[in-house]
């Protein structure tokens, strides 16, 4: 163990930590948009626009991130689409993370009691409304752990973009590897910082978590 | 002496769910200011036939009219959700599972519908829930949320705010069968204060005394068609038909 | 540059082979991710408190990083203290414990589920704790299990693909193969996930029908 690496190095993982977060806000902000509109989707009165989300969650879930970052990055030239290394993993990221994410809105939604919608339906109010005024309020806070646990697998992802040239904390990490020749050091230093971020993000989860149960027991 | 437009009109209204036909062919009608109970074994078809009246359930033919008004016209997308949500205004509906809305107090419970769809203002919606809640008997509540109240206390707030949209009938599909039964008399006691008011009600019950005292009519069904109906003191205690009688004798022997 | 799937014929065997690697890879490290994810399981749940604690430290360590990470310590650090293993079976391994890890947290939950009964009737008739456990508590925690252990699965499969960056010829690498000698990124890549997209469907089938059977049995 080469403890003066480790005091070395740290300064440039935390800056490729900043990188890592960075990816990871952009990419959720991506997937929240996403998962929000394929939901929508997934609740439409028309069966193509059910039949579409259907297909998108499909398709993203059944095929590998690192093949659809690949397909993005060094296909979409092909495509007109040229991206920066950054833009192409937080799109690619985003539009694949939202498709999971959608599927723990839907299941929340699915979890209010069937008999909301009939008691706003029979009041007179429309689709939309009874979503967003009876639906959705009661769904939120149900969707909280599985929005922080998708959180959590992005974050982990974003290694991937590593292999398109981000310098985030695992390219970092291999860069310091061949300057150094001590790979396990350097590694579980990376590590570490993932696991700090993990942990800051459980951390606001379980704070979000509790905040939205406090609200509910104040308001009793 | 019938020459008014009944306030519900229902005819000849069919169900079916695949092979299995839960309503074949019924025909109702109530006048404004009646009040009339559907009795009937569990899976005859009553609650569905509430629910069908409400369009909380598609009819597979015939005709359902709101003083005036056909209430399932053969409209399509958007045509059909705006005249829906407009008639749906009209009936007031009161669920056995209460169906409060739990991120509401009380209060915002009963304002709701009045601000959003009525198109009143804050202080007539308030004005108007904090009459209905006097009420029925629970002034006291009005800013506690659902999850703080019995039963029987949720069942009443539910009313309140089916009576703030000012409905021209209100339909109650078991409005008790989900309560304990010390607390199924502060139920009743509301509905009968309607009817002494004069509201149309339909009452779907399982109580039969209580339909003999607020009904002006009771209907039997039984297996989707209704077997006998009539003045309560004919039907409940003196039923022409064997099917009525028997599950009367059932009935009131417990 | 326009499109071209004219070419990809011409690499249909090494697609092929690649997909085979895939889906051999799949089985090796899902077969690892289970048989492991039982132990730990069992040893946190029964097991002495000196062994459990750290085993759920691990647990934490492996589910709270990246699969990428792991691979490299795995291969560069084994090397530098002197374990030189193949880059396959570092792969193999490294994709079934991390999976384990998750596995792991199901089979407990499951196995916490199992009515207390069901130990009680198999002790009272004189069975061992091991044998209770065996033959009684583990078979029908597995039965629960199985939906979200298959669901790991299908996502294995799809992690697969992170092997390549060890030099695993499983589909990405092969394709990339592909793609050096055409400069075709598009059309390879594309027919890649259309494949990985064919086996994740055959899995969810499967999957779908197992869980049916165990539903049934349950």
């Amino acid at each position: 163990m080469d403890i003066e690496l480790i005091r070395q190095i740290l300064p440039f993982l935390a800056q490729a930590s900043v990188l890592t977060i960075g990816l990871t806000v952009c990419s959720l902000a991506i997937g929240l948009v996403v998962a929000v509109t394929i939901t929508i989707a997934s609740f439409s009165r028309m069966r193509a626009a059910r039949w579409a989300a259907a297909a998108y969650v499909s398709i993203m879930r059944g095929t590998p991130l690192l093949v659809q970052l690949f397909l993005v990055y060094f296909g979409g030239p092909q495509m007109g689409l040229e991206l920066t290394p950054f833009l192409a993993g937080v799109v690619t990221m985003g539009f694949n993370i939202g498709a999971y994410m959608s599927e723990g809105m839907k299941g929340a939604v699915l979890a209010v009691d069937r008999g909301q919608n009939e008691a706003s339906r029979s009041l007179g109010f429309g689709r939309f409304d009874t979503m967003r005024l009876f639906i959705l309020p009661q769904a939120a806070p149900l969707m909280i752990r599985s929005l922080g646990v998708n959180t959590v697998i992005l974050c982990k992802s974003t290694a991937l973009v590593s292999t398109i040239g981000v310098v985030e904390l695992t390219y970092s990490a291999q860069r310091f590897v061949t300057s150094t020749f001590k790979p396990f050091e350097v590694f579980a230093c990376a590590g570490a910082a993932y696991l700090i971020i993990v942990a800051a993000i459980s951390l606001i989860v379980h704070a979000l978590e509790r905040a939205v149960d406090h609200g509910r027991k104040a308001a009793l | 002496m019938n020459t008014q437009t009944p306030m519900i009109d229902v005819r000849q209204i069919r169900k079916a769910y695949g092979v299995h036909e839960v309503l074949k062919g019924i025909d109702l009608s109530v006048n404004k200011g009646k009040i009339v109970s559907i009795i009937g074994p569990s899976g005859s078809g009553k609650s569905t036939l509430l629910r069908s009246i409400n369009m909380l359930e598609d009819v597979s033919s015939g005709e359902i009219w709101l003083d005036g008004k056909q209430v399932n016209r053969p409209l399509k997308g958007r045509q059909f959700e705006n005249h829906i949500n407009h008639i749906r205004q009209e009936m007031g509906m009161v669920f056995q599972q209460f169906n409060l809305f739990p991120h509401l107090t009380v209060l915002q419970n009963i304002m709701i519908g009045p601000i959003r769809l009525r198109k009143l203002n804050r202080a007539e919606a308030l004005d108007r829930a904090q009459t209905l809640l006097s009420k029925v008997g629970l002034s006291d509540k009005g800013n506690a949320y659902p999850a703080r109240l019995s039963g029987g206390q949720k069942q009443r707030v539910a009313i309140a705010r089916a009576l703030a949209m000012q409905p021209k009938v209100m339909l109650f599909d078991e409005a008790t069968s989900a309560l304990d039964p010390e607390l199924v008399e502060e139920v009743n006691q509301v509905m009968k204060q309607l009817a002494a008011e004069h509201m149309t009600m339909l009452i779907v019950t399982h109580e039969m005394r209580f339909a003999a005292e607020v009904s002006d009519q009771v209907i039997f069904m039984d297996g989707g068609v209704v077997i006998e109906q009539g003045a309560p003191k004919d039907v409940l205690s003196n039923p022409v038909e064997e099917r009525t009688r028997a599950f009367l004798r059932k009935h009131l022997s417990h | 540059m326009s499109l071209d799937f004219s070419v990809v014929p011409d690499y249909f065997g090494i697609l092929w082979t690649g997909i085979l690697w895939t889906v051999l890879i799949t089985v090796l490290a899902g077969g690892i991710s289970i048989l492991v994810g039982i132990a730990i399981a069992v040893a946190t749940l029964y097991g002495p408190r000196l062994l459990a604690f750290p085993l759920r430290g691990v647990v934490f360590l492996f589910m709270g990083t990246p699969l990428l990470l792991q691979l490299y310590l795995f291969y560069y650090g084994l090397s530098q203290i002197g374990i030189m293993l193949p880059a396959f079976w570092t792969g193999v391994v490294g994709l079934g414990l991390h999976y384990a890890a998750y596995n792991a947290d199901i089979f407990r939950a499951s196995l916490q589920a199992v009515d207390p009964g069901q130990a009680e009737a198999s002790r009272s008739l004189g069975f061992s704790r091991s044998a209770t456990l065996r033959f009684f508590v583990l078979p029908q925690a597995m039965l629960t299990a199985l939906p979200q252990v298959g669901n790991n699965s299908i996502i294995l499969l799809k992690d697969t693909a992170v092997l390549s960056v060890l030099g695993i010829a499983e589909l990405v690498l092969n394709a990339q193969r592909a793609i050096s000698e055409t400069y075709r990124p598009f059309e390879f890549y594309f027919t890649a996930a259309i494949l990985y997209y064919i086996v994740n469907l055959a899995m969810e089938f499967l999957l779908r029908k197992a869980a049916r059977k165990a539903e049934a049995i349950r």
